[in-house]
């Protein structure tokens, strides 16, 4: 059981070719839906991803045909579930850089394999005093459960600075790793500013202060092929919605022997060898980490959307992806009272975060939609970079490989819009209001 | 732009938003309130002059935020100024979304209800002397806010 067939080579991508995407956009029903009367654009990638009928279709041949309980049963259903579910991980573990079955554990997403690892790992190696070093550009995800395990233990929490360009300041970093630092989790993708870190180097710093290294790359996975043997990451957390994927299925990539040495997250059925009225005997790796029936349909629509990626060419969509947002960073910034934020087009991903001078976020968010423009408003659950930034709200633009450079007009042209509505001198004479 | 949908950003709630009713600060006012609305960072603080017969002598309003939010702070202090607190102690959330207007969607009606909010606390938030945040009734913000 388990065991990958046919162990596809992980450079199977096609090689990196202009990417086309109304080659793909005939694939998600919803692309064709209308808002307001006006066709959707869709730009609010890096909240959540749509998804290709391949993905739906997955999921459904399982539940229509082969549903059974996984790991339990002895009959057909029960094995064909199986089957698919672990084919299912080793599609995982191709994706990320042929690491083995045991390092991959499905989580309910991003969040909660990061949860996993502050609990589980978190609990045995951090004792008061201790410091886990964050940085200032993090998803509430990579702060919350790290502030938690500090409260629990009497540790600290330290965070490396952003620049005002808003990469990270690395010249901080050897000054931050100190002996008091258990553990530094860091995000590959800034979800507010595109920010693509340099996660090989700061693994090596961290390293070569003994300091194991947690990434967030819950933006990253979606949007280029990535190797975490490569980078030398110590975990790395990602989901499976933000990557054409269903809910409610997420990853932990850990190197096997922290793993192996970590005690086990949820308890429950699954993910004992025995139990007896004395107590239990964890079972081995991956199951360790999986208590009670795992999201395993959605595993599968996960590993659907894996080969999808596989189909488009993840190398070409981070290039198609970085045009876009160079595009609308271009494009955006020529229109006068729109600021932008984060660094230049070179150093990001799809994601393009604004504000237009005098507008909220909200409001902008709100004017967008009513010309079918679907983008994020508000911290982007980065409250601590927002404050670093001196805003209360942001609006985000974020792109995946099925958005055009049509669509960044369109958002360009819906801007220059809301500006009019807020423009004094573009509206009809104000009225004097009575009291 | 879809006509069968009411505009939020009508005439009237633009000139509340960028030439507000008693948008500033009271030297002495008698009861103050601030609040925010963490999701999106809006802000409402009002200052009231209540007279001992209970009459709201002067009502002023300031904050950040969005349209909707200033628009609706700006549109609450006008209907409020000269009233009596007997008048803002029945005047309803639903009252407050009709005096804005057009129709909002759930997550908008926060937007319109956070001056609503501090005006229901301020009331019962009498000023201490001390101007700033002592006031007794300012109320302990749920953990969830303090993030």
């Amino acid at each position: 059981m388990g065991e990958s067939t046919g162990r596809a080579d992980p450079e199977s991508d096609p090689q990196t070719q202009q990417l086309d995407p109304s080659q793909w956009r005939s694939d998600f029903p919803i692309l064709a839906k209308k808002i307001h009367e006006q066709p959707l654009v869709y730009l609010d990638n890096a909240a959540t991803t749509q998804k290709p009928r391949q993905v739906l279709a997955a999921m459904d041949e399982l539940y229509e045909t082969k549903y059974a309980n996984v790991h339990r049963g002895i009959h057909v259903l029960s094995e064909e579930s199986t089957d698919l579910f672990e084919a299912a991980r080793n599609t995982v573990c191709r994706l990320i850089g042929n690491v083995a079955r045991e390092e991959v554990i499905f989580t309910r997403g991003t969040t909660e394999a990061i949860n996993l690892v502050a609990r589980s790992w978190g609990d045995q190696n951090v004792v008061e005093g201790d410091e886990i070093l964050l940085t200032e550009m993090e998803h509430h995800a990579n702060i919350v459960p790290w502030q938690q395990l500090a409260a629990r233990k009497g540790a600290s929490i330290r965070w490396l600075p952003i620049t005002d360009d808003g990469h990270l300041a690395l010249d901080d970093l050897d000054a931050l790793l100190s002996s008091r630092t258990k553990l530094m989790a860091v995000t590959a993708v800034s979800n507010v500013l595109g920010t693509i870190n340099p996660i090989e180097q700061i693994v090596a710093c961290a390293h070569a202060a003994n300091v194991p290294v947690l990434v967030d790359a819950a933006q990253s996975v979606p949007h280029a092929k990535i190797d975490v043997t490569r980078w030398d990451a110590d975990f790395v957390a990602f989901g499976g919605h933000k990557m054409l994927g269903p809910t409610g299925i997420g990853v932990l990539y850990g190197k096997r022997s922290l793993l192996e040495s970590m005690p086990p997250f949820n308890g429950g059925g699954g993910m004992i060898r025995r139990v007896r009225k004395e107590g239990f005997e964890p079972a081995d790796l991956p199951d360790k980490f999986e208590a009670g029936t795992p999201p395993f349909v959605e595993a599968v629509g996960l590993a659907a959307a894996i080969d999808y990626l596989h189909k488009v060419g993840l190398s070409s969509i981070a290039d198609y992806e970085h045009q876009l947002a160079a595009r609308a960073i271009e494009t955006l910034s020529a229109i006068d009272g729109v600021h932008i934020f984060g660094p230049p087009a070179a150093d990001r991903a799809g994601i393009v975060s604004f504000q237009i001078e005098g507008v909220h976020a909200h409001d902008v968010a709100q004017i967008l939609d009513r010309f079918g423009i679907a983008v994020r408003a508000g911290h982007h659950c980065a409250m601590p970079l927002h404050l670093r930034l001196g805003l209360t709200a942001t609006a985000r633009a974020s792109f995946y490989f099925y958005n055009t450079l049509e669509e960044v007009e369109a958002l360009a042209r819906a801007i220059e819009e809301t500006q009019k509505v807020f423009r004094k001198n573009s509206r009809s004479a104000k009225k004097v209001r009575q009291k | 732009m879809s006509s069968s949908e009411e505009e939020i950003y009508q005439e009237h709630v633009l000139d509340h938003y960028e030439d507000p009713y008693h948008r500033g600060r009271l030297d002495q006012p008698t009861h103050h309130h601030k609040d925010d609305n963490p999701l999106c960072g809006d802000v409402v603080e009002l200052d009231l002059a209540i007279d001992s017969d209970g009459k709201i002598a002067q009502a002023y309003f300031d904050g950040e935020g969005c349209c909707i939010s200033q628009a609706a702070a700006s549109m609450l202090i006008e209907k409020i100024d000269g009233g009596h607190v007997d008048a803002v102690k029945d005047f309803t959330a639903k009252d407050m979304l009709e005096l804005f207007g057009p129709k909002l969607t759930p997550n908008r009606q926060k937007c319109c209800l956070l001056s609503w909010r501090v005006l229901q606390s301020a009331i019962y938030a009498p000023c201490d002397g001390d101007r700033e945040g002592k006031s007794p009734a300012e109320k302990p913000r749920s953990s969830q806010e303090s993030l």
